[in-house]
């Protein structure tokens, strides 16, 4: 879809003419150039920054009860069964063979054909909170904060590999191209953000060595209009690509050539009168805007000793827990989805050690990450969610590890006005399939989608004569953790 | 909208509508059509649940055939009651305010508009007439003025009608750079526009298009299109992403378009090249397409998934690349809007079943794709190779002499070889305490205690007369280290000394000295210490005279069998009562280099104590060999013979001269470029329908390949052969098919005019968007197959159009009546491609490199970029010399993470086929600009262009830069905010020389002497600000 029949597809949508990035209105557009001409006046007036970016969704179709969701991706697929799901069974099983009646005709990726044989839980569990719920006690943080938690531990999912099931996890899709769900959710709410982007992803490395691949197309607007896709923030080099000005050139240099390159755009579009001119004026000033909001941003060393402790992260090592840290700051400035990858979960072998090393990697920061939001009072209205692309067999795959695993796994949301601590659903005795009220992705999207207001199946797209949804044609919002 | 034709409505919808009033009543005394102004409406609201899925139709009603409309439904009640509204059940539903009675239902989220219910009403009353799916029935050229003219006369009519009038050709600078950008993707410079503009001959503008035509550029530039379309790329996407060997497909491509091959062979090359009779290098490179989709490397991947995926990826392919059919829709069930059964989807993805391929991590280098010149020199090597193979094959009756004696030395050999006896001992002492056992294949294997020195005594018994020698073989065994031989921790050992003696009730009763000793392998290294420099045979028969330091020893074969032969000075004869001692002196220490594992022999024949052949022909051979010469069969004695050319010297040099010429064939094969090509398999992957699309179920019926049913014309079931790619190809093309010809004229218009005249460019089914000028696409479609499929007929009737050379700008007004500019009053503006951004700056700076084709190029890309890229790790490599400054679209494609600037600029990540991009705004577009070395790098050198031919002063470099960039003299007020900003930089960077030095010896590009850092700073700002005007990248 080109921009102009999308846009004219948004202006239907919502029926009334609304600013938004990407097409400022004339006054915009002229108000844009003008706080860049004279930045100091407008900053004075308390006004300044570019504008924001409006949803499609106007009004919201329910109350929303969150403003904001952050999505922590467990790349490679964590095993359910050393973290939050307890299988006393299958410790006992430990060593026998998968009774036939769990496994009788499934796809079972690298495993099919092998004889299957019961992989107890490597750590112990116990039990944490007021609510008592039992989790692998190498997760004491998360533990301790259990009581603010759901834990959906029947969750499913269509994908058995990794590219793929990150797709549908992320897109609601296993076609390539589809938008991510950071991008429907921007294109659904816009973004309050001033000068930053309004779907951001950060991603981090795991030191056991099986740091899966994640493609772009995991944040990528797919079918939507390229401002909605999720910005890439690196810990290497310039955090927003090309953000830098060259070598040599200072950033008031910099300054006089946007402010040039923006009069001039003007002085054409009173000639031509295109209002794709007015955007472009607008894009360069949040350009120019983001080459200091975003040092700022990434800026966390300036946070607390305190703070950094809570986090356990030295600012700038570029950890999972520089990252929650940096997730905290995002939100605060309104970002809309933030998006964390930690990889190194496919544990096809040595399980014990590598869920041990994940646990040093990211249980004290999510705790932190909860605790400071709460203490923020931005818990409520954000959603956090804990999830792999899939889950872990309960069979051994060659006796130290286990194999990809799609039939029941466990992820975990809190905060948002999710119910807080309970358990929602479960697997079978011996943790292979789903079989306490199963959960797919897309009723996770459906949930989250109706914690921001939107009802799943009215935010769509066509798209070669389809109503495109993230929740497919499925998706069921689950009332009871809500 | 025509609110005021429906009774029924409510006021308070009327507000809302009023004001956008000004079609009002326009059409309300036109016929209406069903396809333009009926079926849309049904598909997108009511064939979900009443439509071509026959598994999901409600109610037992569809509404997609008329026939089956005019039924009463499982309800007992008529639908649709031609000329009748008020008794049509439809109408009721729709106007009724009863949520369980209202259609569409409330759930659905679908609202017909007070518009659309009065359409449907008045079709009704008018009769209910249904039409069959406008891109389902072949299209008949209208009856217009031939030549160019009749594009303008179709445009005219209806833009005459709806009270339009067409917009004045734009001025000759516009059109310049309009058809520069649209047919060679790069803008000319003033020298270009200046002839152009003044030239006022008749026939310039048509001459313009010819020349840009006929450029080697507009191959590059058409291609950008096709290579979305088809997602080609450098990667092979999932997962890993690694690179894959296609580039010479992407210059198939480029080829194609600049010999104007006709589009149906274009076509038919790509799906089935490989099927057609002797097909060419070209042909088969072209038949790449069919490789060209995701594929996986992915260790733990699922067979059947990628296979699944696949199929449907190639289906999902010809239906928008050709067929303009959103196919893909039936992988899981019958379409919901179109009539594509599951089973056409699957009976097209059959057709791709004899693709040869692995399915998973079956990385293939592809078909060698040399040049001419590289295809001489292969040929030529090739031949010398061949002529050197023929030379050794020939039957050489000179060596037969030679080939007798081989024979029979190595007869005499395997004669002598069968001599050897292995022994069973009958007693075996170890002085230092290990153990050994003697096991049924009369191997002896130490086990147990582990001194660092030991002495094997063993008493052989019962000899024969007459032996002639001693044979230890030493053997490897999984219980000893590193699997022995030895039992020292690397395997090896050392036998210092051998000693043979006859013995009778246990006393010696005389030495029996050795004469001779032979090892098939003696270690020569670690030798600084041995003072035969050597762990030689010789030494285990020396007396110990030279020390610890000598003896055989057999490293780097640890883990292989290895033999040692003595022969004795004398002949053995022993007495009755006598036996033969033999003692294994192993005295050299340093961690137990003792044996571990061997085997004692004797012989009587002393041809095999050194051996005159070795190692002896292989069992296989031997067996030949030891026929008799009469008695072998042709197979054998050729046997023989092969093996005799593989050893023997006289063949040596014959044998070097094919060796040598075949490794020049090898080595220069690597030189060349290879693509992946598609061959066919004799066995197809069996396809079966898959229930709801999942590929876990295997129980679906198995399906042929065939044309769709609801397109097949009769005629085209061949005897009962089994249709292939080639039918297939040649149906898409044949003027049976209605859909191929609207597909690409369709797209070819959007290339020129902005939007298609179906704005939909992929689904020409009922949810895509019927031909806003129907006469148009059908008249462009007859022209197109009855040229010939001649595409640059096609582009040049377009670019000749009048409608084309319209200006892009328009009133406020005349906006305000046709937003979206459907009725073609004017030509449209866009910001252009990605790649053409690329070479409009490289072409301003001048470093734009004009080769054609050749391997993707790499320009610089942020540090890290790659990080999340795993199996395995990569860096990125940018491109150095001229291939930095190559044209965009040979631009590496690495498709989980394409080149962040392509990326801010739409380019498709070319995961899946496209027919269009996104033409967004983002400020990641400004930062490209502003940042990107390379964007960097070509305002320097624009910037030194501008000092050096721009003129004697700054006013003339400012124009000169301005004409540059935009074929246009800047404005009084435009040159002086230019003026502004050199004046302003120029101060800045002349008060910080090292930055500006820094900035000025930016990327790789050469600068010459003697330029002033600060003013080449100052210039290279003004030229980073002319790069980055939106008019620099804007086609209007």
């Amino acid at each position: 879809m080109n921009e102009l029949s999308f846009q004219r597809l948004f202006l239907d949508q919502q029926r009334t003419r609304r600013v938004f990035l990407g097409r400022a209105s004339q006054g915009l557009g002229l108000f844009a150039l003008s706080s860049l001409l004279r930045p100091q006046s407008l900053q004075a007036a308390g006004l300044g920054g570019t504008p924001k970016l409006a949803g499609s969704v106007i009004p919201r179709h329910f109350q929303p009860r969150a403003k904001r969701v952050i999505w922590l991706s467990m790349a490679g697929g964590p095993s359910h069964l050393e973290t939050f799901d307890p299988k006393p069974k299958l410790a006992e099983m430990h060593g026998k063979p998968m009774p036939d009646s769990f496994t009788k005709g499934k796809q079972i990726a690298q495993l099919q054909g092998q004889k299957l044989v019961c992989y107890g839980p490597q750590h112990p569990f116990k039990r944490f909170g007021k609510a008592g719920v039992e989790l692998c006690e190498l997760f004491k943080h998360i533990g301790s904060v259990s009581d603010e938690i759901c834990w959906v531990r029947s969750m499913t999912t269509e994908a058995i590999n990794h590219d793929p099931a990150h797709m549908f996890m992320n897109t609601g899709s296993q076609i390539a191209g589809r938008p991510s769900m950071g991008s429907w959710t921007v294109y659904g709410l816009g973004s309050e953000a001033e000068n930053l982007p309004g779907f951001v992803v950060l991603t981090s490395l795991g030191r056991g060595g099986q740091n899966q691949p994640i493609a772009a197309r995991q944040w990528a607007a797919g079918l939507l209009p390229s401002r909605f896709q999720g910005v890439h923030l690196r810990g290497k080099g310039d955090p927003v690509m090309y953000l830098s000005e060259p070598p040599g050139v200072t950033r008031q240099a910099q300054q006089q050539v946007v402010q040039t390159v923006n009069k001039l755009n003007a002085q054409h579009d009173a000639v031509v009168d295109d209002p794709e001119i007015s955007t472009r004026i607008a894009q360069y000033e949040m350009a120019f805007q983001m080459q200091s909001s975003v040092p700022e941003l990434m800026n966390a060393a300036s946070e607390p000793a305190t703070i950094q402790e809570l986090y356990g992260c030295k600012p700038g090592d570029g950890s999972f827990a520089s990252n929650c840290l940096l997730a905290r700051r995002l939100a605060e400035r309104g970002v809309r989805f933030i998006q964390l990858y930690h990889k190194d979960w496919d544990h096809h072998d040595s399980v014990k050690q590598g869920v041990a090393y994940k646990a040093e990697e990211v249980d004290r920061a999510c705790m932190a990450l909860i605790t400071d939001l709460k203490q923020r009072d931005m818990l409520k209205d954000t959603v956090i969610v804990w999830a792999g692309e899939f889950g872990r067999t309960p069979m051994s795959q060659g006796g130290s590890g286990r194999d990809h695993h799609n039939a029941g796994f466990t992820l975990w949301m809190c905060g948002g006005g999710i119910r807080p601590g309970i358990i929602y659903g479960g697997t079978d005795e011996l943790g292979y399939a789903a079989v306490d009220r199963p959960v797919d992705v897309h009723d996770i999207h459906a949930t989250v989608l109706r914690q921001l207001g939107i009802e799943h199946t009215r935010l769509s797209l066509k798209f070669q004569g389809l109503d495109v949804r993230l929740t497919g044609i499925a998706g069921k919002v689950i009332d009871s953790i809500i | 909208m025509r609110p005021l034709a429906f009774p029924f409505f409510s006021l308070s919808f009327f507000g809302v509508f009023l004001g956008t009033g000004l079609l009002f009543g326009e059409s309300s005394k036109a016929p209406l059509t069903f396809n333009r102004d009926i079926r849309p409406i049904l598909s997108d609201a009511c064939f979900s649940c009443h439509g071509p899925d026959a598994q999901k139709v409600k109610g037992g009603l569809r509404l997609d055939q008329r026939e089956a409309a005019l039924q009463p439904a499982k309800s007992g009640k008529t639908a649709l009651v031609p000329n009748h509204p008020e008794s049509s059940e439809i109408m009721r539903r729709l106007l009724t305010s009863d949520p369980d009675e209202q259609m569409p239902p409330p759930e659905s989220h679908k609202v017909l508009t007070a518009d659309q219910k009065s359409l449907l009403q008045r079709w009704i009353a008018e009769g209910a007439v249904y039409q069959g799916h406008w891109a389902y029935t072949p299209p008949v050229r209208p009856k217009v003025p031939a030549g160019v003219g009749a594009v303008d006369a179709l445009i005219l009519q209806p833009l005459k009608a709806r009270g339009l009038r067409p917009s004045p050709e734009a001025d000759r600078r516009i059109l310049a750079r309009r058809l520069y950008w649209d047919l060679i993707g790069v803008p000319p410079s003033p020298e270009m526009v200046s002839r152009f503009e003044s030239d006022r001959e008749p026939g310039a503008y048509e001459r313009l298009v010819d020349r840009l035509m006929a450029s080697p550029q507009y191959g590059e530039r058409m291609a950008i299109g096709w290579l979305d379309l088809v997602r080609f790329a450098d990667t092979i996407g999932y997962h890993s992403d690694v690179p894959r060997n296609i580039w010479p497909y992407r210059d198939y491509v480029i080829r194609a378009f600049n010999a104007n091959f006709p589009f149906d062979r274009f076509t038919v090359e790509q799906l089935a090249g490989d099927l057609l009779p002797h097909p060419t290098q070209d042909q088969l490179v072209a038949s790449g397409f069919n490789r060209l989709l995701l594929t996986t490397e992915e260790g733990g991947a699922q067979e059947k998934d990628y296979e699944s995926r696949y199929l449907t990826d190639r289906v999902r392919a010809v239906g928008t690349v050709w067929l303009g059919q959103t196919l893909g829709c039936a992988q899981c069930h019958d379409h919901k809007f179109d009539p594509i059964r599951a089973r056409d989807f699957y009976s097209m993805g059959a057709f791709f079943a004899d693709v040869k391929e692995g399915i998973i991590a079956a990385r293939e280098p592809g078909m060698l794709v040399p040049d001419e010149i590289q295809g001489k020199a292969l040929k030529q090597l090739t031949d010398e190779a061949g002529r050197a193979g023929s030379a050794f094959e020939a039957p050489h009756p000179e060596f037969d002499a030679a080939f007798e004696k081989w024979q029979r030395e190595n007869l005499s050999a395997l004669e002598s070889e069968a001599l050897w006896i292995a022994r069973v001992p009958e007693s075996v002492r170890a002085l230092n305490g290990t153990q050994w056992t003697v096991r049924e294949d009369r191997s002896i294997l130490a086990s147990g205690p582990k001194p660092d020195t030991e002495t094997v005594v063993l008493v052989l018994a019962g000899l024969a007369e007459g032996i002639k020698g001693l044979r230890l073989e030493v053997l490897p065994d999984k219980s000893l280290p590193s699997k022995g031989p030895g039992r020292s921790g690397n395997g090896n050992f050392v036998l210092t000394e051998v000693l043979a003696r006859v013995v009778k009730e246990g006393k010696e009763v005389r030495r029996l000295p050795f004469a001779t000793a032979w090892a098939n392998h003696e270690q020569s290294t670690l030798v600084e210490q041995n003072p035969y420099r050597l762990w030689s045979a010789a030494s285990v028969i020396d007396g110990d005279v030279k020390g610890v330091f000598a003896g055989w020893a057999i490293l780097p074969n640890a883990g292989q069998a290895a033999e040692l032969r003595l022969g004795f000075r004398d002949g053995v004869a022993l007495e009755v009562g006598e036996s033969l001692e033999i003692e294994l002196q192993q005295n050299h220490g340093h961690g137990a280099h003792t044996l571990g594992c061997f085997r004692l022999s004797t012989s009587t024949d002393s041809r095999g104590l050194k051996p005159m052949l070795w190692p002896l022909l292989p069992k296989e051979i031997a067996e030949k060999l030891q026929v008799p010469a009469a008695k072998r069969t042709p197979a054998q004695q050729t046997a023989l013979r092969d093996k005799f050319k593989l050893e023997a010297p006289e063949f040596a040099a014959l044998r070097k001269q094919k060796a040598d010429a075949e490794k020049a064939v090898a080595d220069f094969e690597k030189s060349l470029p290879r693509t992946l090509i598609t061959q066919r398999t004799d066995k197809p992957r069996t396809v079966r329908i898959l229930p709801r699309g999942n590929w876990m179920i295997e129980t679906g019926e198995v399906i042929e390949p065939a044309l769709p049913g609801y397109l097949k014309t009769a005629g085209r079931t061949e005897g009962g052969r089994r249709l292939n790619r080639l039918d297939l190809a040649q149906w898409v093309v044949s003027p049976e098919n209605p859909l191929t010809a609207r597909v690409v004229v369709n797209r070819f218009w959007k290339q020129f005019f902005g939007i298609g005249l179906s704005k939909v460019l992929d689904d020409f089914g009922a949810q895509g968007e019927p031909p806003r000028n129907p006469e148009l696409l059908d008249w462009l479609a007859v022209e197109f197959r009855e040229s010939g499929w001649d595409v640059k007929h096609l582009v040049r009737t377009l670019v000749l159009s009048q409608a084309y050379r319209q200006v892009s700008t328009a009133s406020r007004e005349e906006v305000a009546r046709d937003p979206e500019n459907r009725d073609l009053g004017r030509q449209n503006r866009w910001r252009i491609d990605a790649e053409l951004v690329r070479d409009t700056a490289l072409s301003f700076s001048g470093l734009l490199v004009t080769q054609i084709g050749g391997p993707s190029a790499r320009p610089y890309q942020p540090d890290g970029y790659w990080e999340n890229l795993n199996f395995p790790q990569r860096a990125y490599q940018a491109s150095a010399g001229s291939d930095q400054y190559r044209r965009g679209v040979y631009t590496w494609w690495q498709r989980s993470f394409m080149h962040p600037s392509m990326l801010a600029f739409d380019a498709a990540t070319r995961e899946e086929c496209a027919a269009e991009r996104n033409r967004s705004n983002i400020p990641q577009q400004a930062l490209v600009l502003l940042n990107d070395p390379s964007y960097v790098e070509a305002a320097r050198m624009f910037a030194l262009r501008i000092l050096t031919e721009g003129g004697g002063d700054d006013r003339s470099r400012l124009i000169w830069a301005w004409r540059r960039a935009l074929a246009r003299d800047p404005s009084r007020e435009e040159l002086a905010t230019l003026g502004q900003l050199l004046q302003t930089q120029q101060t800045s960077f002349a008060k910080d020389p090292a930055a500006a030095t820094r900035y000025a010896g930016f990327g790789g590009a050469a600068i010459p002497a003697g330029i002033d850092a600060a003013r080449l700073a100052a210039w290279t700002d003004i030229a980073r600000t002319v790069l980055n005007l939106h008019e620099t990248i804007t086609r209007s």
